[in-house]
């Protein structure tokens, strides 16, 4: 339902992207990882027009990204950078009131209404509602702005960097969540992720980029291997198995 | 702050403000219809409060507007260069377009106002360093290049005098048949409240603001359209009034947060009722002469604006 042809962006002369060819499973988690520089945010970007494209096709129900409509591609696809500005003194709940933006335009409905408290409710954040986003902890923070994207309700929903500054007791809780919406909700979780060991537990399909181009796409276990991993990020590293899982000692 | 009691005291400070003045009128002067009493209350009184009124409203709401989409708490019509570009077209529609009267000097008011705050918002926008400080001072140095261009038109034609007269704000000079170009004003203020949530999605940024759906360069310009054209029709009506949109956007922020929606009327509100509050004020201290409304607005503004400061850094420090 979301695949990509010989998708290509340049930034000057320098090619960011370099003719990828993916497609995302419908219904699972989707971790993108690689190292800096080798295209993920880039890539989400343009799945969420973002940034524009040099060239290639990004195909999303049959229908290019660009050629969607804009209110009702918001109702299908959501985005969440990783630097949200904390600018404005909003409360989480006014917050994840604009998640319904796209449907009400503003004026919230009964249905509106009952999303937003649903949101909230699953993100955990019921206690705390009605507290401003600069008196928070980053977790909660990521938690309020993912409470948004949730509310908006779209089929799709990516992340960029969703564990960006929180500790490791709030990354496991809120990979947590995102399993959860996945499993509960039937969301298709696109991710950018770094840490490779949360990527190898908490998703279904990793795709690996290096240098703008996808070296090894597949199932968690596939891609969690010696040799591509080394390859990407040019690295001795070894794998262990751990409770079925694949994981990754690159200290 | 109750918008109930707010309400109440610009009505209050409203009455008062209609029998402060050089020639006293009495309310049973006005009740029994009196000539003379009524003649000042429809010409000069009634007027000159509607003005102080329109202004404050019009200002504060511009400000607000302002700091949404710059996304920065110390921008104003007047940290934007809006104020000075609005004097530019005002000056030049005085000097080359003598006769062609208040529609023209509003038009090039607007005009100008809208390209000098649109290059401002470029320059934010290309700016990497964004501190909060550092952007308002962009702002200042653009205005006051703009405004060196204003003086030299004003040296060039011998009028550095009228301008100013013309630039200062001031409502003393406020009487039936000349402050009536302010009402453009308030349609533009109902428009912003339609559109608040717009706003206020677009100062959460480009991204946030196309993750929604929303056109984010159409907002922004139509924002900076509303924000020029109140700024030109209080130019070119009374002159320049700094600190307005500056300090009210942000008490109502600090008190009602930044959901716009919400906070618009209070915005306006506030605005009325500070403006009407340094209005009265003026009026009186060197009674019957009057103080002009900037240095009022200008002693009570850079107060609060100080404390604003302060308060942000111990905030910041604790």
């Amino acid at each position: 339902m979301l695949k990509s042809k010989r998708l290509s962006k340049k930034y000057g002369k320098k090619t960011v992207v370099k003719e990828v060819d993916f497609h995302i499973p419908h219904g699972k988690i989707t971790s993108l990882i690689g190292p800096n520089g080798a295209g993920k945010s880039t890539v989400l970007n343009m799945i969420a027009r973002l940034i524009e494209r040099e060239s290639g096709d990004i195909m999303f129900k049959e229908k290019d990204v660009l050629e969607w409509n804009s209110t009702e591609l918001a109702k299908n696809l959501s985005i969440l950078k990783q630097s949200n500005s904390l600018y404005l003194k909003l409360t989480i709940k006014e917050l994840v009131e604009f998640g319904r933006f796209p449907y009400s335009k503003g004026n919230l409905t009964a249905e509106d209404r009952e999303k937003v408290d649903i949101a909230i409710e699953y993100m955990e954040l019921d206690d705390i509602k009605d507290r401003y986003l600069d008196e928070l902890s980053g977790g909660q923070r990521q938690r309020a702005y993912i409470a948004m994207v949730i509310a908006q309700d779209t089929e799709y929903l990516m992340l960029d960097e969703p564990l960006n500054n929180i500790d490791i007791k709030h990354s496991k809780n809120m990979m947590r969540l995102i399993r959860k919406l996945c499993n509960e909700l039937h969301k298709t979780v696109i991710l950018v992720m770094h840490d490779l060991n949360f990527a190898s537990c908490y998703s279904d399909y990793i795709i690996a980029f290096k240098d703008g181009k996808i070296l090894k796409a597949g199932n968690a276990e596939e891609v969690m291997t010696r040799e591509v991993l080394e390859e990407i990020y040019e690295l001795p590293v070894a794998i262990h198995n751990i409770e079925g899982r694949n994981i990754c000692v690159y200290y | 702050m109750n918008r109930l009691i707010v309400s109440i005291i610009i009505i209050m400070l409203s009455i008062a403000s209609v029998f402060v003045g050089v020639v006293g009128i009495e309310l049973d002067a006005i009740l029994r219809g009196d000539s003379h009493a009524l003649l000042i209350l429809f010409v000069s009184r009634l007027p000159r409060l509607t003005a102080v009124l329109i202004t404050g409203i019009a200002l504060s709401v511009a400000g607000l507007i302002m700091q949404q989409l710059a996304r920065n708490k110390y921008v104003s019509p007047q940290t934007g260069a809006t104020i000075f570009s609005a004097q530019l077209g005002f000056i030049i529609a005085m000097v080359y377009f003598n006769e062609a009267g208040k529609k023209m000097e509003i038009g090039l008011a607007f005009l100008f106002a809208m390209i000098g705050t649109t290059i401002f918002m470029i320059m934010v926008q290309r700016t990497k360093f964004k501190n909060v400080i550092y952007i308002p001072l962009i702002g200042m140095m653009l205005g006051n290049v703009i405004s060196a261009v204003t003086e030299f038109i004003s040296y060039r034609y011998n009028i550095v005098q009228n301008l100013k007269d013309w630039s200062a704000g001031n409502f003393s000079l406020i009487l039936k048949g000349n402050y009536e170009t302010l009402y453009i004003c308030l349609p533009l203020v109902i428009i912003a409240f339609i559109y608040a949530n717009y706003f206020n999605i677009a100062g959460m940024g480009d991204d946030f603001a196309k993750n929604l759906g929303v056109n984010y360069k159409l907002v922004l310009y139509s924002g900076l359209g509303i924000v020029s054209l109140l700024t030109a029709g209080v130019v070119v009506t009374v002159g320049s009034i700094p600190f307005v949109g500056l300090i009210v956007p942000n008490l109502v922020s600090i008190l009602k947060g930044d959901r716009m929606k919400m906070t618009l009327i209070d915005t306006a509100l506030l605005g009325a009722m500070f403006l009407i509050v340094c209005d009265i004020v003026g009026r009186l201290i060197i009674f019957p002469y009057e103080l002009p409304i900037g240095l009022t607005v200008g002693v009570v503004g850079s107060g609060i604006f100080l404390l604003m400061i302060w308060r942000r850094e111990v905030k910041r420090a604790a």
